[in-house]
């Protein structure tokens, strides 16, 4: 027995030293190679690529987001990144209530579109209850109404070689040295035609407060929060990265998120 | 080695380890391959998680997050006090303080507001976006190779032979669970019952699940699998059994590390490692010479 003893007594001993051990070690050994750029990193980057590969394949084209009823509403929605933009034009469009805002729509189209906020809401619209999923964790769940933007993008007509469509927006995010960085984003042609793809102008039956957009912004059911840019202005077709900020595809992308936001 | 022995004399036997003792091919390369593997995700996907979890360190329960309502379950935190900044953790409204790990941590007079402190992070300091990079490459790891050892132990039998239950296992389990608790271990080719548990639990209960809920929380896999969340009770759900599943494994993991130790590490380890266990010497007692507890 008193053997055993000994022999527990020094069981606890290394199990405890062992936990510390693996506590002790920290996680700050990995840092230096997760920053964008890197060999690691850039490595680790390419399950992204595969997710969205794999998503694509098993969602189709047209795989609804699920909706859900009026009961499910229970709080207003909640806003998030920039919610009261400080920007000088776009406070003189909001003073005016967005009566001299347009939508341009411009690059890879054969027809180059500017949309007045009536010819928007006269094309055919759809109303949706979604939950908006951020990437911080938290979901909320609202009724969107806007314009398909397929709608939009058959009436400037895509050109073949257009892969992406780009969304700039009127709030800063960011400055730089070069000056503001405005927000900016892309998403890929098949979720740019998605039937609950909308610009949304409506938000639970009133227009789009200033906090969730206004005048305008991207409805992506089948992707995250930071891929439905707010405060739209213009919508260019482009055929690559290669003009889009620092070339990773926007705004939080070049911060280090990944392109593909369905996960 | 030590602890084989000293467990055996506890139990009253006096049988030399080394003379008597022979050593079995226990565990087949796809085993110890797999095992590798999982505890070197596990480890990615875990310190990935937290800091996932740090931006937002809150659990809820139902379709989304309460804002305008409360749902909340458990939340970690900082606040201002009398006594200066404190982290807390709220449990089902129970609040505990505690600042230093969970809320509020850091070096002495750089301490932060944070759910999960830098030391449990990946990357230490604060970003998401790394994190995320991170989980969701070793997310494909896991699965993977949770599929390659399904096919594989089902192939070589491992599965049938060393997992499956048995009505004899429940027979057994008393007093497995008595030996557990004295840190008597026997060693053999089989698993005993209370490993059996363990390992079934984790293979075909936890990961799944962690797999599942993982997979609930994609919006793009709602719109392919839309009832997955409706089962689960909502995607926030979704996410507080992802992160329960989480505290699970690690409890799993403690023990685990705890009765490696206690067993006897070397021969424990040379098992995952080379497949090769030194079993107990037979016993003099007929009884004993049966699947051992």
């Amino acid at each position: 027995m008193a053997k055993f003893e000994i022999s527990r007594r020094k069981f606890l001993t290394a199990a405890s030293l062992g936990a510390s051990g693996i506590m002790l070690s920290g996680c700050d050994a990995f840092d230096s190679q997760l920053s964008i750029g890197s060999g690691l990193r850039s490595f680790l980057e390419n399950a992204n690529g595969l997710t969205y590969r794999a998503q694509r394949l098993l969602a189709g084209r047209n795989a609804l987001a699920p909706e859900f009823t009026e009961a499910d509403i229970r709080q207003p929605q909640r806003p998030n990144g920039v919610t009261a933009p400080d920007d000088d034009i776009y406070k003189g469009l909001l003073a005016n209530n967005f009566a001299d805002w347009r939508l341009e729509v411009s690059g890879l189209v054969e027809k180059p579109l500017s949309l007045s906020r009536e010819q928007l809401q006269n094309m055919p619209s759809r109303t949706q209850i979604t939950r908006h999923d951020c990437v911080e964790g938290w979901s909320c769940i609202a009724k969107w109404t806007g314009t398909p933007l397929s709608l939009v993008l058959d009436q400037a007509v895509v050109k073949p070689q257009a892969r992406y469509v780009m969304f700039h927006c009127l709030d800063t995010i960011d400055r730089s040295l070069s000056g503001d960085v405005k927000y900016y984003g892309t998403i890929d042609l098949i979720d740019a035609r998605h039937p609950q793809t909308i610009l949304a102008y409506g938000l639970n039956g009133k227009p789009l407060p200033v906090e969730n957009g206004a005048p305008l912004r991207v409805r992506v059911e089948r992707q995250l929060g930071y891929k439905m840019p707010k405060y739209l202005y213009k919508i260019e077709l482009v055929d690559s990265f290669a003009n889009v900020g620092g070339g990773r595809g926007g705004y939080w992308e070049d911060n280090g998120y990944d392109w593909y936001g369905g996960i | 080695m030590e602890s084989v022995a000293r467990s055996q004399s506890a139990t009253g036997q006096d049988a030399p380890v080394s003379s008597d003792s022979t050593l079995i091919y226990r565990q087949s390369r796809w085993t110890r391959l797999t095992h590798w593997i999982w505890a070197i995700s596990l480890f990615f996907m875990l310190l990935s998680g937290l800091q996932i979890f740090n931006a937002r360190p809150q659990l809820y329960i139902g379709k989304q997050s309460g804002f305008g309502y409360n749902n909340t379950i458990f939340e970690i935190g900082a606040e201002n006090t009398s006594a200066g900044p404190r982290g807390y953790t709220a449990i089902f409204g129970h609040r505990f303080d505690t600042t230093g790990v969970l809320g509020w941590s850091g070096p002495p007079g750089n301490e932060t507001a944070r759910g999960f402190p830098s030391w449990a992070t990946i990357p230490s300091y604060y970003d998401l976006g790394t994190a995320r990079v991170v989980h969701f490459f070793f997310a494909w790891i896991l699965t993977t190779t949770l599929i390659v050892w399904l096919v594989a132990s089902l192939v070589n039998g491992h599965i049938r032979r060393d997992l499956a239950p048995r009505l004899d296992d429940l027979k057994r389990l008393p007093r497995d669970i008595v030996d557990h608790a004295k840190l008597k271990f026997h060693h053999t080719r089989e698993y005993n019952t209370l490993q059996k548990m363990a390992y079934g639990g984790v293979l075909f209960v936890l990961l799944p699940l962690m797999i599942i809920t993982g997979l609930a929380m994609s919006p793009s896999m709602n719109s392919v699998l839309p009832f997955l969340n409706e089962v689960l009770g909502g995607r926030q759900t979704a996410r507080t059994i992802h992160f329960t599943v989480m505290l699970l494994l690690v409890g799993f993991f403690i023990i685990h590390i705890l009765m490696i130790l206690a067993a006897g590490p070397i021969n424990e380890l040379r098992s995952i490692i080379t497949g090769w266990y030194r079993t107990d010497p037979p016993a003099h007692n007929d009884k004993t010479t049966e699947r051992s507890a």
